[in-house]
């Protein structure tokens, strides 16, 4: 298994402290924002809570993905393009139901990822999905199988501007 | 304006209910229920709006994840009964 | 004046939300199969949400429910995917085939 993982530092390593650190700053901020109550026994419950979950996903290894904390800053930029996206072709979907003839040409595309790191690759995927009209069917080492509604957004995603876009989001 | 956006949704949720009676795959039918489920989360959310009650959103949030959860958990059901089928036929 | 504004714009993304539900609701039953209907599904949980939740966001104002309509808004567009995803993912995997042709495009990653 180790000899399988060994790219340094990229995927698998320590757990990395700020990502801890933020988590716990996140939970706490929900719980205080949620309860609304300020009794030493609540506020402490809540503390329980949050230690309780972090321990949790770092069993679960989820602090072992680097690559979450150090793409965070360029996300809203990366979301400010992806809503663009989503507003388009979701006119271009509910055109498309609206009509009486319904011209759908259902198509598959296979799909090499540009981005490297797992963490990259389910941005992407989820991305794909997000968007009306393309739908990630299988994501496994990198490569993509997208279902398609039309033609015309299989041609889209396969002049590649999601993938250039999720391969800059971790290059910076 | 609440109110046409609750009726929106709640015939959206009978056409969901619908397909859910006669999808031809299993998928189908859990395809509805999901919609089923995200679209019962806003309009709970909207109902928070409409009688001014602010604390229906914590019912939504608690809908939410309630539904993801129960969505994945019946996905693994059925997929370890089909994978078991599998084994069984070609055995 | 800015409030007229405000409210007008909020009524509008609601308007259109509740057109992007029905639309949705209807495809889901006009189109013919599956890995269609998904699309149609995917139509409400994203767009939908969206306009719903930005109307009322506008409506809102800056307060508490302002917040807990982001985080619960944020919740349902980060899962979201993630369920379609594991549905879309069981059905290939149970040998339900994708009724569309397939094209591969394989020869253009440009490993640097």
């Amino acid at each position: 298994m180790s000899l399988l993982n060994n790219k340094p530092g990229l995927q698998r390593g320590e757990a990395s402290l700020p990502a801890v650190l933020l988590l716990l700053l996140v939970l706490a901020i929900s719980w205080v924002l949620w309860s609304g109550l300020y009794k030493p026994l609540v506020l402490g419950l809540g503390a329980f809570s949050c230690v309780l979950s972090a321990y949790m996903g770092h069993r679960m290894g989820f602090f072992r993905h680097r690559a979450l904390i150090d793409l965070l800053p360029r996300l809203p930029g990366y979301w400010w393009w992806l809503l663009r996206e989503i507003v388009i072709s979701s006119w271009e979907v509910a055109k498309l139901i609206l009509k009486p003839s319904l011209p759908i040409s259902p198509t598959v595309v296979a799909l090499q990822a540009e981005v490297q790191g797992e963490v990259g690759q389910v941005i992407l995927g989820n991305s794909i999905t997000l968007s009306p009209g393309t739908v990630t069917l299988d994501l496994d080492q990198g490569q993509l199988l997208v279902h398609c509604l039309t033609s015309e957004s299989a041609q889209a995603l396969r002049d590649g501007e999601a993938n250039r876009r999720a391969a800059r989001l971790e290059l910076g | 304006m609440y109110i046409l956006v609750s009726i929106a949704i709640l015939v959206t949720m009978v056409l969901a209910l619908v397909r859910a009676l006669l999808g031809p795959s299993v998928y189908d039918r859990v395809l509805a229920v999901n919609v089923f489920g995200t679209k019962t989360v806003l309009l709970l959310s909207v109902m928070a709006f409409l009688n001014g009650r602010p604390d229906f959103l914590d019912l939504a949030l608690a809908y939410a994840l309630i539904n993801m959860v129960g969505i994945l958990a019946v996905l693994v059901f059925f997929q370890s009964r089909s994978s078991a089928k599998e084994r069984a036929e070609s055995d | 004046m800015i409030d007229i504004g405000l409210d007008i714009l909020s009524w509008i993304l609601l308007t259109l939300g509740g057109a992007c539900v029905l639309i949705g609701g209807i495809g889901g039953l006009r189109l013919p199969n599956f890995y269609t209907r998904i699309h149609a599904a995917s139509l409400t949980d994203t767009m939908a949400t969206l306009l719903i939740f930005a109307g009322m966001m506008l409506q809102a104002g800056l307060s508490l429910p302002t917040l807990k309509l982001l985080a619960i808004m944020l919740f349902l567009l980060l899962t979201g995917p993630t369920a379609t995803y594991a549905l879309a993912n069981a059905a290939l995997l149970s040998g339900l085939k994708p009724d569309a042709e397939t094209v591969t495009d394989n020869d253009k990653g440009h490993a640097g």
